[in-house]
């Protein structure tokens, strides 16, 4: 069962719907028992650091995420589920869930560029990793963010991108892999990360 | 890089696509769902939808489109026409849009744009602002004033102090039509496009007057654009995406080139 994450973090039918246009069902769920059977997680989301991880301990959400990650399925976070994965958030100073060490950042506006960093950018990927196969040189994904992840361990970092600085832009760890772009609104490139995700097993990156 | 952007607008009403000049004598030229799926695959990084529909069903007419338009593509697509509050945004935003964009009901209603950002993200809500040009006064020091209607109701406000106060408010983008640009094929304000977008954080999307390649570059470079509106050139097959993308890239615009 692939689920897909749903707390109260934007709208997750762009996901869903990527999932179908490769012939998959997700499951959007609230659930943390639903989780825990879960053989595949998404962790997508949109919007603020703090209000995000105050939902997500209500729900219990923050310990079925650290759980799936101990069982060592595959899980995929997106944006906002790319940064509070780490232990911090510069965005309302928010305690995270801490999958990975590390912060998140604020971008800082390096003018004339505007923030949030906003449209198709590249991205250079920096040591190869199952789920980012196949794509070609000079594709670009969707990004809308004005934070970053800025894991701890440069090892953890798979690709990096440019907008005014040069910040980590999909990062992982074992069972973990997490994009600052959005695969599901990156046409058929992000689409092929998604495919990527889903013959994953998980195991480490190499 | 980032790339700049190039977003095919679709004006909608009844449920079918048409391309006004000057806000008078829209033409049908066709059906939303397959125009969305023919940009996105040549090349269109957004597109924009906006609802002129006037009857009274208009909402579900337009959500409806907004649902099959979601099925079909897989980049990012704003709502805007109609949208009066925060009902109209969730609408449009759980059938599939990643933006919404107000416009004279944010002029009416300022909230609106905080209540929007604090439901759904500052990156759903794109102020859409249609701007006139005027002499400058006490009231419009910038020499341009904000309008609704499409153009024959002036406001009284000042666009680049509106501009600002909505980032304030909220706002993620900014999609900013000259009323006395738009439907020209002349050219971009580019005055107007430098003064709004060196004023904000925010991405600024050119709208209005777009007609040759060449008025892309000069509102994406010297306008200082992050995006640019396009429709009729592209509409009526005068140019395509691809075309336009090889000519600012020869120019040294960042562009996407591959899809």
């Amino acid at each position: 069962m692939i689920i897909i994450i749903d707390y109260q973090a934007g709208n997750l039918t762009s996901v869903v719907r990527s999932l179908k246009a490769l012939g998959v069902e997700g499951t959007v769920t609230q659930d943390p028992a639903m989780v825990a059977q879960a053989s595949r997680v998404i962790f997508p989301g949109v919007g603020a650091a703090g209000k995000a991880m105050a939902t997500l301990k209500q729900l219990g959400l923050d310990q079925a995420l650290r759980l799936s990650f101990g069982r060592g399925i595959p899980i995929l976070g997106i944006c906002l589920g790319a940064q509070i994965i780490l232990e911090h958030s510069e965005e309302n100073d928010a305690a995270c869930l801490g999958l990975l060490p590390g912060r998140t950042r604020a971008l800082p506006r390096v003018e004339p560029l505007k923030i949030p960093h906003m449209g198709w950018n590249r991205v250079r990927f920096l040591r190869s990793h199952p789920v980012f196969k196949g794509l070609p040189e000079g594709a670009e994904y969707y990004f809308v963010h004005s934070y970053y992840p800025a894991p701890a361990e440069t090892t953890m970092i798979l690709g990096v991108t440019d907008h005014g600085i040069e910040f980590p832009s999909a990062i992982g760890r074992r069972n973990l892999v997490a994009t600052q772009f959005h695969p599901e609104k990156s046409g058929r490139f992000g689409l092929q990360i998604l495919k990527n995700f889903l013959a994953w097993d998980g195991s480490h990156a190499k | 890089m980032l790339s700049k952007r190039i977003i095919p607008c679709l004006d909608v009403r009844d449920g079918r696509t048409t391309k006004g000049i000057k806000f008078k004598n829209n033409v049908d030229i066709g059906d939303p769902v397959a125009m969305a799926r023919h940009y996105y695959e040549a090349g269109a990084d957004e597109l924009v939808f906006y609802d002129i529909t006037a009857s009274s069903d208009r909402r579900n007419i337009m959500i409806d489109v907004v649902r099959r338009v979601a099925g079909e593509i897989l980049i990012p697509f704003s709502v805007g026409g109609g949208i009066r509050n925060l009902n109209d945004m969730r609408d449009v935003l759980l059938a599939g849009a990643e933006k919404v964009s107000v416009n004279s009901a944010a002029i009416q209603d300022p909230g609106l744009i905080t209540a929007g950002a604090q439901a759904f993200g500052s990156q759903c809500i794109v102020l859409g602002m249609d701007v006139k040009r005027v002499a400058p006064s006490s009231t419009i020091p910038s020499g341009y004033e904000m309008v609704i209607h499409g153009g024959r109701t002036p406001m009284g406000i000042d666009a680049l102090w509106w501009a600002k106060e909505a980032v304030r408010l909220g706002a993620g983008e900014i999609c900013l039509n000259s009323i006395d640009a738009d439907g020209t094929q002349a050219g971009y304000e580019l005055t107007l496009t430098r003064m709004i977008s060196a004023a904000v954080p925010i991405p600024v999307i050119a709208s209005g007057g777009a007609g040759a390649p060449e008025h892309l570059r000069q509102v994406l470079a010297e306008g200082r654009a992050d995006a640019a509106l396009i429709a009729s050139m592209v509409h009526y097959g005068t140019y395509t995406i691809k075309g336009i993308k090889d000519y600012l890239a020869q120019r040294d615009i960042p562009v996407r080139l591959v899809w």
